[in-house]
């Protein structure tokens, strides 16, 4: 199991479980605002938007190139920008904070 | 106050949490003809073709979710009438529901032609809703071994490319003289033509299907195409009649304004069954996508809560065929000039850029997000772009290097 933090917006902070996934499903399943992923998952909406706390963005990763090209599409990106629906979730990632982007 | 909305898919569901997110206190009742929890549409003819997942994989919002936002879901209830004088709608089991606001979101069903032998036919599918999906998933474990697919457009290509992961024999036929006829350019036609040929599906354009027999599918031509799996993907109709027999102003779609606003001030509409005039393009649109629907979702809910708000984004649409990944913006419609570029060295990955006169009008781009979001970036702010440069494919894609 792995516990992960969204910050929304507003100021909410929820944290869910989960071991399998990907961050965008964690992030529906438990009512995050912000986090709309409008295209399912499949990389074409950058409706799933998180900036991962930079003491943390090691243990998630880089994004891909076309994570990162399709990141551009949003003004609020920056260095610590990624998709939610690319981010698989594993016991790796347990304890680590994403603020939403939007 | 009550806000009711007819069709719980992409449109109506994110209309229904838009309200809320916008301050809408009263009542939000969301009717959907189809029994299961709303549900993603696109993976329906991609990965949920190809797999054994639950629809639920596919949910919209988790069932939760409506209950804490105050939505009530009525599934597996059909709208039969609407009566505007009254301010009520009546489902087709007979219960009326008095409504403040009234939503309709009701896209569109697949249009199924006239071909002799198709409705006896037992093997034939058509493919729209997660039952249909799982109708063809239930077939496919009596492992048929040659599918033809009837109809050459994003969908049936779409199906195409899964049933080949799956194994089996594919075959499309198209009725006009390239794949893609009414949404893409040539070049992009025969992109696509070559890329399912080389994944094994055979492509047969030129084909008017005109009957289909317990085990075959016969053009007009005299080809026949044996088949143990048909699947119909030809297209669709739109579901006006209800606005139609409710006296609200429809042509090809429910004529919406830039509120989204029907005729009636008190009733909108959003989605696959709108015909709206597009700001950017100046012209009459109705598009069937999931950007249309959740984009017009967003001014529906402002516009209802009172809040000024213009539909006025440029569309967007994805495809997933095989390895590859196609997103288009913009509409080509009109189109006199295109430019492609295939980017060198890098595998699969192109972009066809469309201009009429100087004005970049879409891009199709595959496996191409750099192209596709710049694009995105040049069409909205319509900078004009460097055409000679563009056509070098020496110079990366930069927005440096194009304007
Ligand atoms: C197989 C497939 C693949 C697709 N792939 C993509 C893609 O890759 N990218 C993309 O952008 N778009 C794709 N689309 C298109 C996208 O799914 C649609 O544009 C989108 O679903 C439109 O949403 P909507 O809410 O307007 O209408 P719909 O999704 O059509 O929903 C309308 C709902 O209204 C309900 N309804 C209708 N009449 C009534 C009534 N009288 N009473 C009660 N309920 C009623 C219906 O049951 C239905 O659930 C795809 C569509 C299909 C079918
Ligand atoms: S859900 Fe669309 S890009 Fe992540």
């Amino acid at each position: 199991m792995a516990k992960i933090t969204f910050i929304t917006q507003t100021g909410t902070q929820i944290t869910a479980e989960a071991s399998s996934g990907n961050i965008m499903e964690l992030a529906k399943e438990n009512n995050v605002e912000g986090i709309d992923g409008d295209c399912g998952g499949v990389c074409s909406c950058a409706t799933c938007h998180v900036h991962v706390a930079p003491e943390h963005f090691d243990k998630v990763g880089k994004a891909s190139e076309i994570e990162e090209d399709m990141l551009e599409l949003d003004d609020n990106a920056n260095e610590y920008s990624r998709l939610g629906c690319q981010i698989e979730i594993s016991e790796d990632l347990n304890g680590i904070v994403l603020q939403v982007a939007n | 106050m009550t806000c009711v909305i007819i069709g719980a898919s992409h449109g109506g569901v994110n209309c229904a949490f838009n309200l809320r997110k916008e301050g809408w206190e009263g009542a939000i009742i969301l009717y959907d003809a189809d029994s299961h929890l709303p549900y993603h549409r696109p993976p329906l003819s991609k990965t949920f073709l190809t797999s054994d997942d639950a629809i639920e994989k596919h949910s919209l919002k988790a069932a939760e979710s409506y209950d804490k936002a105050g939505i009530a879901l009525r599934l597996g209830e059909k709208v039969a009438t609407i009566d505007r004088e009254a301010k009520t709608i009546t489902t087709a089991s007979g219960t009326s529901q008095p409504y403040d606001k009234l939503v309709l979101a009701t896209g569109a069903r697949p249009f199924v032609p006239p071909i002799a032998g198709l409705a006896q036919a037992a093997n034939v599918h058509v493919l729209r809703t997660a039952e249909g999906v799982l109708g063809i998933r239930e077939a496919l474990k009596a492992k048929p071994r040659q599918a033809v697919i009837i109809g050459g457009g994003y969908i049936g290509l779409e199906i195409a490319a899964s049933l080949r992961k799956l194994g089996l024999d594919v075959t499309v036929l198209e009725r006009e003289a390239r794949l893609l006829p009414r949404v893409t350019s040539p070049e992009m036609s025969t992109f696509f033509a070559e890329l399912h040929a080389a994944n094994g599906t055979t492509i047969a354009c030129s084909k008017n299907v005109s009957k289909i027999t317990t085990d075959a599918v016969h053009c007009a031509d005299g080809s026949t195409y044996a088949a143990d799996l048909i699947i119909v993907g030809v297209g669709i109709r739109v579901n006006t009649e209800l606005a139609t027999a409710a006296g609200l102003k429809t042509t090809n779609g429910i004529v919406v304004n830039e509120q989204t606003q029907t005729n009636d001030p008190d009733v909108y509409a959003l989605g696959d069954c709108t015909l709206h005039h597009s700001k950017h393009y100046n012209r009459p649109v109705r598009l069937e996508s999931v950007q249309n629907a959740v984009d017009q979702a967003k001014v529906t809910a402002a516009s209802i809560c009172g809040k000024e708000a213009c539909y006025d984004s440029i569309p967007w649409f994805w495809s997933d065929q095989y390895d590859a990944k196609l997103q288009m913006v913009g509409l080509s419609e009109g189109y006199t000039q295109v430019i492609l570029r295939d980017e060198p060295g890098e595998g699969l990955k192109k972009s066809a850029w469309y201009f009429k006169g100087d004005e970049l009008l879409a891009v199709d781009a595959v496996n191409n997000a750099k192209a596709y979001v710049l694009g995105t970036k040049f069409i909205k702010d319509r900078i004009s772009v460097n055409k000679e440069n563009l056509a070098n494919t020496e110079l990366p894609l930069k927005p440096g290097n194009l304007v």
